[in-house]
């Protein structure tokens, strides 16, 4: 397969970028998306040239680190998948594919594809976990959780932080991350003592963060690999009501 | 404080606000529709309109108010929204040079221009029925000749399909907007929101368009 | 026997010579303390953040140290724990089906093939019951029963059933507790974290280790970090041999500066092959991803009988089909242990009978258990594995048998410590996959978790208090003549790797070294293949150092220098391993020693001669290294063969 790639290139944060057409005539339909980078970067250091970075780690889809937008869609088109995850065969032969790095005043560009997602781990340092030091854990069947609060848990839980959400979303907003911290730890008993805090908190981080504000599009949604719905949000709306209204 | 400088506080008091004008709205529909039973019965409810509350209130206290209210929701709607907006705006300074096929349906999409469009509208509005500024009969009391006399000249009722096709999406998506932001959604509760802000939206927009359509069309003279 | 030299034999001496129940509590009784009010003038490295760095990182801060930690990428969450599937091991006993701490014990010395250390496997065995304890408060959503109590199953071919677990996604959970523990403490500001920042040496000053050598991975900045102890929770090497399920970035570099820097390195030719992987589908392959071996409880492995066939599978008719591991292993058929399956696996394709491209595959098949069982069913048990297959080969489960490859997944070998965890420097502790502790020649499915959550939570910091609170440590600042010095040999190797400016790019000598190493060194060894490998490998590392291209330069972010400085590293590990699975002429585990078995083709182990574990001391680069033997005693599980015909 012949395939164009139109990649923004940017050489440091304060640098100027553009996007840079590059051909890449031997494209197998079995690699993986990333795998076609790894081929063109292969022959960019061999004529010279200055290899595209771009984030990246497990590339089995669990990790969260690699991300880029493909031809407007966070991912790629494929629903339910990592940029990692998404294979070649997915396009056409001849395609032009546009791959943008995520897009956020809160994800600064660091180097072409690859941005700053250090907002993220803020937003969880503000709360986003349940306060049990080591060795202070009381017997694991103290306390039985209902099987459908777990499950409803392990779906938010899921979130593997890879910040598609902000960059589908028109707002950048870091909602749908939020609420999924939120409605893992506040629906679980072990997370109750710090419930009205945590949303509280979180919610503070992430505006400080300069994430937009949430006009309840669904993009983030429809880009989230691990499906992460949008009942969340509403969750951490609820939470939050709940919290600043109780609280005084 | 820290309520109202945060996203989810401003998105909670455009939600209520939006409830509240939404309430009113109804009411207001339902009002307008009794121009069918005629001049009498129609110009009687305009009356009526102002001695609600007697004897306790005073004569269009009530009303008063009403408007109060009204403009106080509208203008923390709008102050809102405006912030909000800034806020989103400056979130995503770089568009992508490709663009987003967006998932979110015209309704979402429009949503700022829709409550510009409506901002506007409503002075226009005012200034047509309350105060009788534009209107080309404009006599005080006389409601129903008023009403007859603006939807007669065809661009006035154009621009009232066009705002009211513009409240109906506003409704579409604000509706199940609220329900999610003041976080009454649920999964199971989706489809149920959706259709309810769909009907909502229908019911208001043909509500409030069939009195200049029906003026336009001769049916009410 | 010039590959090596022997040395003299080592020993662990910090287990306390009690009987095995009483060892750890008798320990941490002996074990110093350090003043709570105290602890927070004694700073703490930390590198890497997975699920033993990160749980360090968590504890040492919650108990009062200052805490530096680091992780090459951009979150502490992203670490390759995440990325494990299946479960982890407790012998909580909630099922009343027999489990206790002595059985878990014994199945991990025994699947460990009797090559770990008894009292470390006990104090693992004895530490898990508390690890689900402390995940369970932390918010880890374990699967549960309809009464809302925990869910177990059975795992690995073990017959109780003591793993818990998350839907597919345990690793990802027990990850992002332990993520969310860090996550509180740097905000308390116990913990002072560099994402984005690679060790790039160890320091080591007066014979202890002070402090590491680190480069800013965006702006290349290189500094060091001064502590009064180290504590390396860097992962496994598996990526030594280019293809394997570990994350692209993986790598051994931590461990091989600190082996360098006289480190013993343990027992690096035990490396655990994964029988159900998705084959690699071209040249272009840059890793392997796992399926969970639980498809084999219902698939069934076949190969066309005849070599070279090429029809497509449902062409095939049953007379044609070879069920190669029913057929030669009647009692276990296709749930056979893991490196008998891989063996397996490889035979077929070496007699030219396997699948797929290049031939190195073999059907893995649902179609019975869809006759069997109902489409729903297996949708039902398998849906999320067939998804991920789908999505990665584009071919449909339900209809086309998969394909399947043994792949590297975990490596039992690391850094030698002894039972406080700590290396033979000072000051220099091993946590998780890192040290070779407790899996012995293999790990049991669901262990390596319980492994690096025991390490990071439970049995590090207690032996880093007692280190702190018995060493007498003088101050030292950057000036240091050792600082400078392994600065200027970090900055020195870097700077060397980018003025080379060759023809060949880094990923192909890395490709060329997975290739040899897999070829002799992978499945199954031969003295012959090992020793051409020998031949070849210092060849390949001088060819590197003279002919690879890194484009840029090392004063801003440069993906190309990252992954030179490791492939530069992995050359020379490869050496090692190498050398250990030639001078260990036994089969035993992950270590296939094609002269060692038994007339059925099983691995046949020799414990009058290698009931030892080998470390390694550095002998230099290119230089022959020195073994130094660790007896191993079992008196408590007593040794046997493993016998699955």
């Amino acid at each position: 397969m012949k395939l164009t790639l139109r990649i923004w290139r940017q050489a440091g944060p304060a640098e100027p970028g553009s996007m840079v057409a590059y051909e890449v005539p031997d494209a197998n339909p079995d690699m993986s998306f990333l795998e076609l980078l790894d081929v063109l970067n292969e022959r960019l250091t061999l004529e010279g040239g200055d290899p595209v970075t771009f984030d990246h780690d497990c590339r089995e889809g669990i990790c969260g680190s690699c991300g880029v937008v493909i031809n407007g869609q966070a991912h790629g088109p494929r629903a339910l998948t990592t940029t990692c995850q998404l294979h070649v065969r997915s396009f056409s032969d001849g395609d032009v594919i546009d791959i943008e790095p995520w897009r956020s005043v809160a994800f600064g560009v660091l180097k072409d594809l690859m941005v700053d997602r250090s907002g993220l781990d803020r937003i969880i340092q503000a709360g986003g976990y349940i306060s049990a030091p080591t060795g202070s854990a009381p017997e694991a069947h103290s306390t039985p959780v209902p099987k459908p609060i777990a499950d409803s848990a392990f779906d938010n839980a899921t979130c593997i932080g890879c910040g598609a959400c902000v960059a589908a979303c028109p707002n950048g907003s870091a909602m749908l991350f939020t609420s999924a911290k939120v409605a893992h730890l506040n629906s679980l008993p072990q997370g109750a003592p710090e419930r009205a805090s945590r949303v509280l908190n979180l919610v503070e981080a992430m505006d400080a963060e300069g994430f937009g504000g949430c006009t309840n599009t669904g993009e983030c949604t429809n880009a989230c690999p691990k499906g992460i719905p949008m009942d969340s949000i509403a969750t951490l709306n609820r939470e939050y009501l709940r919290a600043s209204l109780g609280r005084k | 404080m820290n309520f109202w400088r945060s996203t989810i506080g401003k998105k909670t008091v455009m939600a209520v606000t939006g409830l509240l004008m939404l309430l009113f709205l109804i009411v207001h529909m339902l009002g307008n529709l009794k121009i069918f039973f005629g001049r009498t019965d129609f110009d009687h409810y305009a009356h009526w309109l102002r001695t609600i509350g007697n004897p306790v209130l005073h004569e269009s206290w009530y009303l008063w108010i009403q408007r109060f209210v009204l403009v106080v929701a509208v203008v923390l709607h709008a102050v809102s929204a405006y912030q909000l907006s800034r806020r989103d705006l400056k979130a995503r300074p770089t568009k992508y040079s490709h663009h987003q096929r967006a998932k979110a349906g015209y309704a979402t999409h429009i949503m700022r221009y829709g409550g510009i469009t409506l901002a506007l509208f409503i002075v226009y509005h005012i200034l047509d029925f309350t105060t009788l500024t534009l209107n080309r009969h404009g006599v005080d009391g006389a409601a129903y000749d008023n009403v007859v006399s603006s939807f007669s000249v065809w661009w006035v009722t154009v621009i009232y399909i066009a705002a009211m096709i513009c409240l109906g999406l506003h409704i579409q998506h604000g509706f199940w907007s609220a329900a999610q932001t003041l976080g009454y959604n649920r999964p199971s509760r989706d489809r149920a929101f959706k259709g309810m802000a769909t009907g909502l939206a229908v019911l208001l927009t043909a509500g409030f368009l069939i009195v200049p359509v029906s003026v336009l069309a001769g049916l009410v003279d | 026997m010039s590959f090596y030299r022997l040395g003299d034999d080592i020993a662990d001496t910090t287990a306390p010579d009690v009987p095995i129940e009483q060892r750890w509590d008798k320990r941490r009784f002996d074990a110093k303390l350090v003043n709570p009010a105290n602890r927070r003038r004694h700073t703490v490295i930390v590198v890497g953040t997975g699920l033993a760095g990160g749980a360090a990182g968590a504890t040492l801060a919650e108990q009062g140290y200052h805490v530096i930690q680091f992780c090459y990428q951009d979150s502490p969450r992203r670490a390759h724990s995440i990325a494990a599937q299946g479960g982890i091991n407790a012998a909580k006993n909630y099922r009343n089906d027999g489990d206790s701490v002595y059985r878990l014990f014994y199945d991990t010395v025994k699947g460990g093939d009797f090559r770990s250390r008894e009292s470390n496997v006990y104090r693992l065995a004895q530490t898990s019951t508390q690890i689900i304890d402390q995940c369970v408060a932390q918010g880890v959503p374990f699967a549960r029963e309809y009464g809302g109590l925990l869910d177990t199953r059975s795992f690995g071919g073990v017959q109780v059933a003591r793993t818990f677990y998350a839907r597919g996604q345990t690793g990802q959970q027990l990850l992002i507790g332990a993520y969310q523990a860090l996550s509180r403490q740097i905000d308390a500001g116990g913990v002072e974290m560099h994402a984005r920042t690679e060790m790039l040496d160890l320091i080591v000053i007066d014979g202890r280790a002070r402090g590491i050598v680190a480069r800013d991975l965006i702006t290349g900045e290189i500094s060091t970090y001064l502590a009064d102890a180290v504590v390396l929770a860097t992962g496994g090497y598996g990526n030594v041999f280019y293809l394997s399920t570990n994350a692209k970035n993986s790598n051994a570099s931590a461990i091989w500066r600190a082996h360098r820097r006289g480190a013993y390195f343990a027992n690096p030719c035990y490396t655990q092959i994964h029988p159900t992987c998705i084959p690699r589908s071209g040249d272009h392959q840059s890793k392997l991803t796992l399926m969970s071996e639980s498809l084999r409880n219902d698939g069934r492995i076949w190969v066309p009988k005849n070599p070279g066939d090429t029809r497509s599978p449902d062409q095939i008719p049953e007379a044609d089909r070879d069920y190669y591991l029913e057929r030669i292993y009647p009692g276990f058929g296709n749930l056979v242990p893991r490196d008998i399956a891989s063996r397996a696996a490889k035979n077929q394709c070496d007699l030219g009978r396997g699948v797929g491209p290049g031939g190195l595959g073999v059907y893995l098949d649902f179609a019975d258990a869809i006759k069997r069982m109902g489409e729903a069913a297996v949708r039902e048990k398998y849906g999320n594995l067939f998804e991920m297959y789908d999505r990665i080969t584009g071919e449909d489960p339900y209809k086309v048998p998969m394909r399947i490859y043994p792949a590297i997944h975990y490596t039992m070998g690391g850094l030698w410590v002894d039972y406080d965890l700590q290396s033979t420097i000072p000051g220099c502790f091993v946590v998780g996959e890192a040290n070779f502790s407790d899996h012995g020649a293999n790990r049991l499915g669901a262990s390596a978790l319980m492994q690096g959550l025991a390490d990071g939570y439970f049995v590090l910091p207690p032996m880093l208090g007692n280190y702190i609170a018995s060493t007498k440590l003088d101050k030292v600042d950057a000036s240091h003549p050792e600082v400078t010095a392994t600065v200027a040999e970090a900055t020195g190797r870097l700077d060397r790797l980018l003025s080379i400016d060759g023809e060949r790019t880094v990923d192909s000598f890395h490709r060329e070294l997975g290739e040899i190493l897999w070829n002799e060194c992978g499945m199954a060894r031969t003295e012959d293949g090992l020793r051409k490998a020998l031949g070849r490998l210092p060849e390949l590392r001088e060819e590197f150092w003279r002919s690879v291209k890194v484009p840029g330069s090392g004063a801003s972010l440069n993906q190309s220098l990252e992954r030179a400085n490791r492939v530069s590293d992995f050359l020379e590990l490869g050496e090692l391993l190498c050398v250990d699975a030639l001078h260990r002429e036994e089969s035993c585990g992950g270590h296939f020693r094609v002269e060692s078995q038994t007339p059925d083709g099983e691995a046949r182990r020799d414990d009058d001669r290698f009931a030892y574990a080998a470390a390694w001391e550095f002998g230099g680069t290119g230089g022959t290294p020195v073994l130094h033997r660790e007896p191993l005693e079992f008196n408590y599980v007593h040794l046997a063969q493993r016998n699955y015909a």
